[in-house]
């Protein structure tokens, strides 16, 4: 079986980076994905990332709050045990409905909230123990590093390299891989 | 890329590379601790202990040991919840409100300042909490199933509005504070070199990589989180003032409240992120990331809430005596010539008179007038919360039952210690946490950067 070989392709400036991103995709290069110590700005249609859904996701937990919280509210107040608080009776949730507000507001953001921030973490694998995977440390200070894999891509490793050193790069690290 | 006009003032000084602000950031919590971070957590420690001694005792001899009598049920405990609380707004604030408004020079501030959001939140939460007097059966303002024929709690009721509010805010504020610090933290784990301190910022970077893909998601998290904690921030303290408003108590019971509770918070909240920035940047040598421009701005922002603060407090006022209710009026009289008339002209001087100075070009840029004129808000809104609570309450509708609190030991050693353990929190923060979001600040480098702004222009000049 032919190894598999990927590219790691080191840039010290953003800048530089969305350049060569764009010279290689331009070649028909796929690249796998880009490393940075920030987020930066354009690199995703470019390589081809789509946009995230998790703010629909948000507002779908933040509904299910909201439901929950005004089915609570109407068993405990109404269903269950009403009460006559002070000369104003709970027998309708639709007369009760403006004192329920503020608790269905906190209730939908915290559903909202909590929910995105899981489904963040769950959907990017970042969680407590995870070990980290970028291929180099300075990634996370001041370098960017953009992923290529010879698998994805129809040229050769050193066609690909090549191609990679066209760029203005800083350094290149090729290594085999076994799938 | 992001373009700034050349005359704005740059948010980062200096000639800084991407390299330099890692350097700064994390340089600090790789070093030995500084002798001035020892004495100061050495003094905010034994105070914070002294404070838990104070709980303690109270918890364990009941709440009479604090000034309550039965005319004055509600004093400095509750004084000090809303003053928490209120601080804790600038942080939200700042981080939420400033994010969605595209202002750049929050990135410098945003870090400490929720961190400052969480720590007086926990502060806030503690007083409540043993109000009840039986802590052991605080799990009762949750609705769970009970032996009392599942007796629920009253949904309709301001104070459970807060158990909701609060609990909600504390944990949306968490969450979002350690969002912004996962690759902060990454940053840190790959620079560490010693084993255990590597795997303890490995642990807490969850796994982070820094991959595209997860920096699309990062900045969809944190703009939506940032969308549903504006109206959470507002609707916060607006429930922490209806715990007033919805009584008939004279002097609490106004339509003002809430917008007028809500501008107060966010008026403490940002003396207080002043108090604490003004010392840290000059400690931890952040003089080119907080500088006079970022104390401006949050100045400011002082002013128009100061402003807005001080027109409630003479509407009020007015209204109080417009409305020709005997009750109300009589409430506000007393406010500012009865026994507690002293601590109505501390407000009225702190709140109304001393953000004012700030329209002088020179005292809002002033590093040392800042500094003074924010300890002075921050007694001013305590006072404010205490006016507004203990001279409602000691003359109510009958005389006869009209009474006077004193402050006991226990009221202020419970206080002083929530500042303590507070501060404790802030500087166990300072040392071992990344202080600026500093790979948010990365992304603002070229384009506000004072090395960058230069070059810029003499491009331009140039052609």
């Amino acid at each position: 079986m032919e190894s598999k070989k990927v590219l790691h392709v080191m840039y010290d400036d953003d800048g530089k980076l969305l350049e060569a991103a764009k010279q290689l995709v331009a070649k028909g290069i796929q690249v796998k994905d880009v490393y940075s110590p920030f987020p930066v700005h354009g690199i995703d249609p470019i390589i081809g990332v789509k946009r995230t859904r998790l703010a629909i996701a948000s507002f779908m937990y933040a509904m299910t709050g909201t439901s929950l919280a005004l089915f609570g509210m109407w068993y405990f107040m109404i269903q269950d045990w009403p009460m006559n608080i002070g000369g104003k009776p709970s027998f309708s949730l639709i007369q009760n409905l403006p004192a329920f507000v503020p608790v269905t507001f906190e209730f939908s953001v915290l559903c909202g909230a909590h929910g995105m921030a899981l489904t963040y973490l769950l959907r990017n694998g970042t969680l407590p123990g995870m070990p980290a995977s970028n291929p180099d440390p300075r990634t996370t200070d001041d370098k960017f590093v953009m992923e290529i894999l010879t698998e994805e891509n129809e040229l050769d490793a050193a066609a690909l390299e090549a191609a990679v050193n066209d760029t203005d790069l800083l350094e290149l690290s090729i290594k085999e891989y076994t799938a | 890329m992001q373009q700034e006009a050349a005359i704005r003032e740059p948010l980062i000084l200096g000639n800084k590379s991407y390299k330099d602000i890692t350097d700064d950031v994390v340089g600090p919590i790789q070093g030995k601790a500084p002798l001035g971070w020892k004495i100061m957590i050495t003094i905010s420690s034994v105070i914070a202990f002294y404070g838990v001694g104070c709980i303690l005792y109270l918890i364990g001899t009941g709440i009479g040991v604090w000034g309550l009598n039965k005319t004055v049920g509600w004093a400095w405990d509750i004084t000090n919840f809303v003053w928490w609380v209120g601080i804790g707004h600038a942080g939200t604030l700042i981080s939420a409100v400033l994010l969605l408004f595209r202002q750049k020079w929050r990135m410098a501030i945003n870090r400490s300042a929720e961190a400052m959001t969480i720590f007086a939140v926990i502060m806030a939460a503690v007083f409540p909490g043993i109000h009840m007097g039986r802590i052991w059966v605080s799990y009762w303002v949750l609705p769970l199933p009970n032996q009392f024929g599942s007796l629920w709690v009253n949904f309709n009721s301001p104070l459970l509005w807060d158990v909701f509010a609060i609990s909600t805010y504390f944990s949306v504020s968490l969450v979002f504070w350690y969002i912004g610090l996962i690759p902060d933290f990454a940053t840190i784990r790959d620079r560490m070199t010693k084993p255990l301190q590597k795997k303890i910022y490995g642990f807490l970077s969850f796994g982070w990589s820094g991959r595209a893909k997860h920096w699309t998601r990062f900045e969809e998290v944190s703009l939506v989180l940032a969308g549903i904690a504006t109206p959470l921030v507002f609707s916060v303290h607006s429930i922490v003032s209806m715990d007033f408003a919805t009584s008939v108590i004279p002097g609490w019971h106004t339509t003002i409240f809430p917008p007028y509770f809500v501008s107060g918070a966010v008026f403490s909240g940002f003396a207080m992120v002043q108090t604490l920035l003004l010392i840290m940047r000059k400690t931890m040598n952040l003089e080119n990331y907080i500088h006079t421009k970022h104390v401006e701005y949050m100045n400011i922002v002082i002013i128009v809430t100061g402003s807005i603060v001080g027109v409630a407090y003479l509407t009020e006022l007015f209204i109080s005596w417009y409305s020709g209710v005997e009750y109300e009026s009589y409430a506000f009289i007393n406010r500012f010539s009865g026994p507690y008339s002293m601590s109505y002209w501390i407000m009225m001087t702190c709140n109304v008179v001393s953000p004012q100075l700030f329209w002088f070009k020179k005292i809002r840029r002033s590093l040392v007038a800042t500094f003074a004129l924010s300890i002075v808000v921050n007694i001013g809104m305590w006072f404010e919360r205490y006016v507004i609570i203990v001279t409602s309450l000691h003359r109510d509708f009958d005389p006869s039952s009209w009474g006077e609190f004193h402050a006991t030991s226990i009221d202020v050693g419970v206080f002083v210690g929530t500042l303590g353990i507070f501060f404790t929190l802030f500087l166990l923060f300072a040392r071992f946490f990344p202080v600026l979001a500093l790979n948010e600040l990365k992304t603002i480098l070229k384009s506000s950067g004072e090395e960058h702004k230069r070059i810029q222009s003499d491009g331009k000049s140039n052609h």
